[in-house]
C-alpha cells in the first residue's frame, strides 16, 4: 500500500463525497468499511493510523451522524449499516467520538428519531466501558504537555452528562442517563481509569491522575458525593489493602483535586468511609500537606457546622488520632472544641443541636487521646471545663444542663483519674445514654466489667434452685391419687389487688385545723405525713372551713420542707396548694402573688408559687369545676355499677361490665355517617376564673423590673423569669372569655414588648407563647380595635423572630404565633382592601 | 372475646356477723349440732364469751361463758360427740357438752403457761384422743391424754437450743406411720418437728427472725406454711427423712401474719393479717389470689369450713364470712 497521507486524505474524500451523494446501500457500505481498516490495528500502518485519528476521525464522525434517518438506515437489510455506523463510535478514539456525540446530541432539538438513536448509542457507549478508555487517555496524555481546553471540555461533558441528556430528552429520558444509575457507573469508570493508570505507571511509563482527580472533584462540587463516592470508596478500600503502589495512586487522587473541591470531596468521604481506618488510608496525610484540607477536617466541618452525625465524627476523628504526624492536630482540636464549649456566650447563642454536636466532639477526642497527652494540657482543660460547667448550670434549658454536667462527669474522670470523680444527678434520656456510650469502655477491653457479669451469672445460677422450687419440691412428695387435672390453676382467677397497699398506722386528721396543727408543730412524723396526704382531699370536701384559714395553711404549705423522706412530697405539697387556692382564689391568689416578689425565698418556693398559681387557675377556668370534690371519695370502686357487680359474684359468675359489652356489639353492627351526633355535649358553666383574673395576673405582672438584693428577675435569675413569662402566658390563655381578658392582654403586650431581645432562649419561649395566648383569648374585634398599634408591632417583631432566632423552637413558635394573627385578621376582614 | 380479661374487682363479704362486743381471737366451724344441714360457726371472743353462730339465720344461738371474763384464745369440737374445747386467758382449757342444747362445762384441765399459744387435738374415732398445749417450763409442750388427763410426755428441748416459747402447735397423724407428729413453732422463728412417742426433736428449720405466730400442714403433700411477725410467709416441706426443708418464701405488703389457714380440699391458704387483710393464696403454686379488705382492726383468726366458707375475726368485733373460689 502506498504510505503516502495523501491516500489517507483521499479515502476519506472519497466516504465523503459518497456518503453525501449516493443512495446505493451496497457502494456506502463498502466505502465505510474500506475507512474502518484504518481503526483496526491489524490492518493499517502506524502512521496512517495516526494520521486517520488525528486529522480525519471528527469530520467523517460529524458526517456519519448528519446522515443518520431512517430511511438511510435501512438502505441495506438487517441493520448491517447501522452496525457498521455504530461500530466508528465505538472502536474509534474514545474522547473524540465522545464530544461528537454529545455535541450531536446538544444539537438535535427535542425528542426525534435521531435523538434516541443518538442516545442509544451514547449508552452503549457508556455500557461498552468507553469512558474508562476516555479517561485513562486522558491520564496518558497528560503527562506531555495537553490541550487544556479540551480536557476542559471533556470534564465538563462528562460530569454534566445527566443535565444535559435530562435537557434533551426530558420525559424520554434513559434510565442509565439518570444521576442515581450514572454517578455510580461513573464510579467503575474511575477506578477502571486508575487501574489503567496503575498498569502504565507499573510498566515504568510516567503517567498522571489529574484528569480523574478533576472529575472526581468537580462530580462532589455538583453534590453527587453520595452516588459517587459510595461505589468508589469501597472499590479503592479494597484495592489498597496491601498495595502500595495503589495507595500511591489513591493519595495522588485526593491530593490533585482542585483546591475549590477539596471541601466538597473531603465531606463526601468522611460520609461515605465506614471507618476511621478506611479513611486514613483513603487520605493518607492530606490534612498536614493541603492547608485547605486541614482548614475543613479541623475547623469547618467541627467548629462551623453541625450536620456530621456520629459515625461521621468518630471517622473525623479517628483519622486525626491515627497517625502520630496528625495527634498534635487533635490535641489542638479538643482545646479548640473546649474553649467553645466553655463559652458562655456559645451556650447562651449557639442553638442546641450545635452544642450536642461539639459535646459528642469532646467526648471522642478524649477517647482518642492517650493519658500523657491529656496531661500535657491538663490545666488548660481543666479551666475551660470550670467555667463550662458553670455557663451550661446557668442555662435554663434542660438539654443544655444535662450536656453540660455530662461533659463535665467524663472530662473531669479523665482528667482526675485517682481523685474522686465528679458526680451529677441527672435523669437520663436518649441523648445522655448516647454521649455516655461513646466513652463506655469497648468489650474487648472491658475486663472488670465482664468479670462483674459473670459473677452475677453465677450468683443467679445459686439463687435460682432457692426461689424456683415451689413445683419441684412438691411434685416427688405429691402423692399417686392426686389428680393433677383438678388442681389446674384455671379456676382460680386472681381478684383485684391493686389496693394492696402499705398500711399507715397513724391516723390521719379529720378536719382542716387539726391538719393545719399537724402540719405546723407535729413532731410526730407518721402524723404529719397523714395530715399532708389527707389535705387536699379534706381542703375541697370543706370549703368553708378551709375560708376561715387560707392564708395560713398557703404559708404553712410554702414552706413546708421534706424533713423526712415521703414519697411524692412535692405533688402532695403542690396539689394540697392548689386545693387550698382553688378554693378561696382572691386572698391566697393575692398572699402568693406577694410573697413571689418578697425577699428570702429560694428559687424553688418561687417556681411553685407560679406553678400553683397555674395549676390554680387552670383549675377554676375548667367548665363544672365543682365536680371534682366528688372526685374524692375512696377511689377502690366506680359508684355506678356497683351492687350489681356484688350480686354477680354471689352467683359465682365472672363479673363483666355489661353495658361495655353491648355498647361495644352494638357499635361494631352499626354503620355511622358522622361522629358528631355521638359526641356528649361539653360541661358547661360559668367561669368561676373570670372574677378572680386579675388578682392572679396583675401583682405578677407589676414588679417584674424591680431589683431586690436576693433576687434579680432581669438579672441572674431568667430561670424564674421564663417561668413568669410562661406562667404569665397560661394565665391569659385560661382568661378566656373574661372581663378583663382585653386589658391583661394590653398588660401583657408591654411586658413583651419590653423584654423583646431577652438572651435566653426559654424566656423568648414564654414570651412567644404568651403572644399566642393574648391572640387566642383576646377577642379579634378588640385586639385589633383597641390594641391594633401593639398587636401591629408584636407582628413584626415575630416575624423577625420567625426568621433569625437562633432557637429552633423560637422560631417554631413564633411562626406559630404568625401564622395565628394572619387567621384572627383574615377571619376578621374577609374582604381585605386590595 | 380475646380481650384482655381485666382482673375482677374485690369481692364483698358473704355476710357479716355483729354482736360479740369485742374482739374476736377464736373461729372455728362444726357441722350442725341437731341433726341440721347447716354449720355451725364457734366464735371466741376477748370478753371470754363463746358465741354460737347459725349460719343458715346468721343469729347466735348460745353463748357460753366459762373462762370468767378471760380472752379466748382457741376453740375446737371433737369429731366424736358434740364436745367442744376452748382454751382462755384464764389458764383454762374447757370441755364443754353440746350435745341435745346443753351447754355446761363438763371438764376442764389447767395451763401452766401464760403465753399465746394455741393448743392442737389428735382426735380419730377412738374415745381417746390426744392434745398437746403449751407446758409449765417456758419452752415446754405437755402432751396429754384425753379424756383421762394423762400426760403423755413433756417436749422440752435441749438447753442450748434456745427456741424461746412455743407460739403455735399442731399435731398430726401420717396415714403410714401410726407414730403422731407435732409441729411447733417457736419464738425465735424456728418451726420444729417433734416425735411425741420418742419426745426428741425430729427436724428443725429456722424460717423466720421473728416468731413463729401461725403455722398449718398439708399433711398429704406434707408441705407446711408458717406466718410470722414480719413481712413474709415461709413454706417448707417435710421428705421421707422426716427432716423439714425450706421451700421459699412468700413476701406480703405489710408486717405482721396472726393466723395461717390451708382449706381442708388443700387448694386455698388464707393469712389474717396485722394489716387489717385477709389475703388468700393458691396453696400447690402460692399466688396470690385475693386480698379482702374489709376489716378496720387486726385479724386475729381465719377458719374454713369443709364447704369452703371462709370466716375471718378481727379486731372491730366483727366476722366476715367469705365465699370463694367455691368448690364445683
Amino acid at each position: 500500500m502506498d504510505p503516502a497521507p495523501s491516500v489517507v486524505r483521499l479515502a476519506v474524500c472519497d466516504a465523503i463525497h459518497t456518503l453525501a451523494s449516493s443512495e446505493d446501500g451496497g457502494c456506502i457500505f463498502s466505502v465505510l468499511g474500506s475507512l474502518k481498516h484504518y481503526l483496526g490495528e491489524a490492518e493499517a500502518l502506524p502512521r496512517e493510523r495516526e494520521e486517520f485519528a488525528r486529522f480525519h476521525f471528527s469530520p467523517l464522525l460529524r458526517c456519519l451522524v448528519s446522515k443518520l434517518s431512517p430511511d438511510w438506515l435501512e438502505l441495506l437489510p438487517a441493520g448491517q449499516l447501522e452496525e457498521l455506523w455504530a461500530s466508528f463510535f465505538l472502536e474509534g478514539p474514545a474522547d473524540q467520538a465522545f464530544l461528537v456525540l454529545m455535541e450531536a446530541i446538544e444539537g438535535t432539538a427535542g425528542p426525534s428519531y435521531r435523538l434516541m438513536k443518538l442516545a442509544q448509542l451514547l449508552e452503549r457507549f457508556l455500557h461498552a466501558g468507553r469512558v474508562a478508555v476516555l479517561l485513562g487517555e486522558q491520564c496518558q496524555q497528560q503527562a506531555q504537555p495537553g490541550t487544556p481546553l479540551l480536557q476542559e471540555m471533556l470534564l465538563g461533558k462528562v460530569v454534566c452528562l445527566p443535565d444535559y441528556l435530562s435537557n434533551r430528552l426530558q420525559h424520554e429520558n434513559l434510565a442509565l442517563f439518570l444521576p442515581q444509575r450514572y454517578f455510580p457507573l461513573l464510579a467503575e469508570e474511575l477506578v477502571r481509569a486508575l487501574r489503567i493508570v496503575a498498569d502504565t505507571l507499573r510498566g515504568g511509563v510516567n503517567c498522571s491522575v489529574t484528569f480523574v482527580s478533576q472529575v472526581l472533584g468537580k462530580v462532589c462540587i455538583h453534590g453527587r458525593q453520595k452516588e459517587l463516592l459510595g461505589v468508589l470508596v469501597p472499590r479503592l478500600a479494597a484495592l489498597m489493602q496491601d498495595d502500595r503502589l495503589w495507595q500511591q495512586v489513591c493519595w495522588r487522587l485526593v491530593e490533585c483535586v482542585p483546591d475549590r473541591a477539596v471541601e466538597a470531596m473531603l465531606m463526601g468521604l468522611v460520609e461515605a468511609a465506614p471507618g476511621p481506618e478506611v479513611l486514613s488510608q483513603l487520605l493518607g496525610n492530606l490534612v498536614m500537606k493541603n492547608k485547605k484540607a486541614q482548614f475543613v477536617m479541623t475547623r469547618k466541618l467541627l467548629f462551623l457546622q453541625h450536620r456530621c452525625t456520629m459515625p461521621m465524627l468518630q471517622s473525623l476523628l479517628g483519622y486525626l488520632a491515627a497517625d502520630s504526624q496528625r495527634r498534635p492536630l487533635l490535641v489542638q482540636v479538643l482545646k479548640e472544641l473546649l474553649e467553645m464549649w466553655g463559652s458562655s456566650s456559645v451556650v447562651r447563642h449557639a442553638p442546641v443541636p450545635q452544642q450536642h454536636h461539639i459535646g459528642k466532639a469532646i467526648l471522642m477526642c478524649l477517647v482518642y487521646l492517650g493519658e500523657a497527652e491529656l496531661q500535657d494540657i491538663r490545666e488548660e482543660l481543666l479551666a475551660s471545663m470550670m467555667a463550662g460547667v458553670q455557663s451550661h448550670l446557668d442555662s435554663s434549658l434542660p438539654p443544655v444542663r444535662r450536656l453540660g454536667m455530662v461533659v463535665a462527669e467524663v472530662l473531669s474522670a479523665r482528667l482526675h483519674p485517682e481523685g474522686p470523680p465528679l458526680k451529677f444527678q441527672y435523669e437520663k434520656d436518649e441523648l445522655t445514654c448516647e454521649m455516655l456510650a461513646l466513652v463506655a469502655p469497648r468489650p474487648a477491653d472491658g475486663g472488670p466489667s465482664t468479670l462483674g457479669k459473670s459473677l452475677s451469672a453465677a450468683s443467679v445460677a445459686t439463687e435460682t434452685p432457692a426461689d424456683g422450687s415451689w413445683d419441684v419440691s412438691t411434685a416427688p412428695v405429691q402423692p399417686e391419687g392426686a389428680d393433677p387435672e383438678l388442681d389446674s390453676d384455671d379456676e382460680f382467677v386472681p381478684y383485684d389487688m391493686s389496693g394492696d397497699k402499705e398500711l399507715r398506722s397513724s391516723k390521719a386528721p379529720a378536719y382542716i385545723r387539726d391538719c393545719l396543727e399537724a402540719l405546723m408543730t407535729s413532731e410526730d412524723r407518721e402524723r404529719w405525713e397523714a395530715a399532708l396526704r389527707v389535705l387536699e382531699g379534706l381542703v375541697y370536701r370543706s370549703p368553708v372551713a378551709t375560708r376561715e384559714v387560707s392564708v395560713e395553711l398557703a404559708q404553712v404549705l410554702l414552706h413546708l420542707e421534706e424533713k423526712s423522706f415521703v414519697a411524692g412530697f412535692e405533688a402532695l405539697c403542690r396539689g394540697a396548694l392548689v386545693a387550698v387556692t382553688v378554693t378561696d382564689p382572691a386572698r391566697v391568689a393575692e398572699y402568693l402573688t406577694t410573697q413571689f416578689y418578697a425577699l428570702n425565698y429560694s428559687l424553688r418556693q418561687r417556681i411553685d408559687i407560679l406553678d400553683v398559681l397555674t395549676l390554680a387557675a387552670q383549675e377554676l377556668s375548667r367548665p363544672g369545676c365543682h365536680s371534682t370534690a366528688l372526685q374524692w371519695s375512696p377511689p377502690s370502686l366506680g359508684v355506678q355499677g356497683e351492687s350489681a357487680l356484688a350480686a354477680s359474684q354471689l352467683s359465682g359468675v365472672v363479673p363483666t361490665d355489661w353495658k361495655a359489652v353491648v355498647e361495644l356489639r352494638i357499635r361494631s353492627k352499626t354503620r355511622r355517617f358522622s361522629k358528631a351526633s355521638s359526641r356528649l355535649d361539653p360541661a358547661c358553666g360559668p367561669n368561676k376564673f373570670n372574677a378572680v383574673a386579675g388578682c392572679f395576673f396583675f401583682p405578677l405582672i407589676q414588679r417584674f423590673d424591680r431589683p431586690m438584693a436576693t433576687f434579680d428577675l432581669l438579672g441572674d435569675d431568667h430561670l424564674v423569669l421564663g417561668r413568669l413569662t410562661h406562667t404569665l402566658g397560661a394565665l391569659m390563655y385560661l382568661a378566656v372569655n373574661t372581663t378583663v381578658a382585653v386589658s391583661m392582654g394590653k398588660a401583657l403586650l408591654e411586658f413583651v414588648w419590653a423584654l423583646r431581645f431577652h438572651a435566653d432562649a426559654y424566656v423568648r419561649q414564654g414570651l412567644l407563647s404568651a403572644v399566642t395566648a393574648i391572640l387566642l383569648s383576646v377577642p379579634a374585634e378588640r385586639l385589633l380595635g383597641e390594641l391594633s398599634e401593639e398587636v401591629l408591632e408584636a407582628r413584626a417583631w415575630l416575624a423577625d423572630m420567625a426568621e433569625e432566632d437562633p432557637d429552633g423552637e423560637c422560631r417554631a413558635l413564633a411562626v406559630r404565633a404568625l401564622l395565628l394573627a394572619e387567621k384572627l385578621r383574615d377571619r376578621l376582614l374577609p374582604h381585605p382592601s386590595p | 372475646m380475646a380481650a384482655p380479661i381485666l382482673p375482677p374487682p374485690l369481692p364483698d363479704p358473704q355476710f357479716v356477723l355483729r354482736g360479740t362486743q369485742s374482739a374476736v381471737h377464736s373461729l372455728h366451724f362444726c357441722r350442725g349440732a341437731q341433726g341440721q344441714g347447716h354449720p355451725l360457726l364457734l366464735s371466741g371472743s376477748l370478753s371470754g364469751l363463746v358465741h354460737i353462730w347459725s349460719l343458715q339465720t346468721r343469729r347466735a344461738l348460745t353463748t357460753l361463758d366459762g373462762h370468767r371474763g378471760q380472752c379466748v384464745t382457741w376453740l375446737q369440737t371433737l369429731p366424736h360427740g358434740h364436745q367442744l374445747l376452748s382454751q382462755g386467758r384464764d389458764l383454762r382449757l374447757c370441755l364443754w357438752d353440746l350435745a341435745e342444747g346443753r351447754n355446761a362445762v363438763v371438764d376442764s384441765v389447767r395451763l401452766e403457761s401464760m403465753g399465746f399459744c394455741r393448743s392442737t387435738v389428735l382426735a380419730g374415732a377412738q374415745p381417746r384422743w390426744m392434745l398437746a398445749m403449751p407446758g409449765r417450763g417456758n419452752d415446754e409442750v405437755e402432751i396429754l391424754e384425753m379424756p383421762s388427763k394423762t400426760s403423755v410426755c413433756t417436749l422440752k428441748p435441749e438447753a442450748d437450743a434456745k427456741l424461746g416459747m412455743p407460739m403455735c402447735l399442731k399435731l398430726w397423724q401420717a396415714d403410714s406411720s401410726p407414730r403422731p407428729r407435732l409441729l411447733a413453732g417457736y419464738e425465735d422463728g424456728s418451726v420444729v418437728l417433734w416425735d411425741v412417742s420418742e419426745g426428741k426433736v425430729c427436724s428443725r428449720v429456722t424460717c423466720h427472725t421473728e416468731p413463729v405466730m401461725g403455722l398449718d400442714f398439708d399433711s398429704q403433700k406434707a408441705r407446711g406454711v408458717s406466718g410470722s411477725a414480719e413481712k413474709a410467709l415461709a413454706v417448707w416441706s417435710l421428705d421421707e427423712q422426716q427432716s423439714l426443708k425450706a421451700c421459699g418464701t412468700h413476701e406480703v405488703t405489710n408486717p405482721g401474719i396472726a393466723d395461717v389457714t390451708i382449706r381442708p380440699d388443700r387448694k386455698l391458704l388464707a393469712t389474717a393479717g396485722w394489716d387489717h387483710r385477709v389475703r388468700i393464696f393458691h396453696w400447690r403454686t402460692m399466688k396470690p389470689l385475693a386480698v379482702l379488705d374489709f376489716h378496720t382492726a387486726t385479724v386475729y383468726c381465719v377458719a374454713f369450713a369443709d364447704d369452703g366458707l371462709l370466716a375471718s375475726g378481727s379486731g372491730d368485733q366483727r366476722i366476715s364470712v367469705w365465699s370463694l373460689y367455691q368448690r364445683t
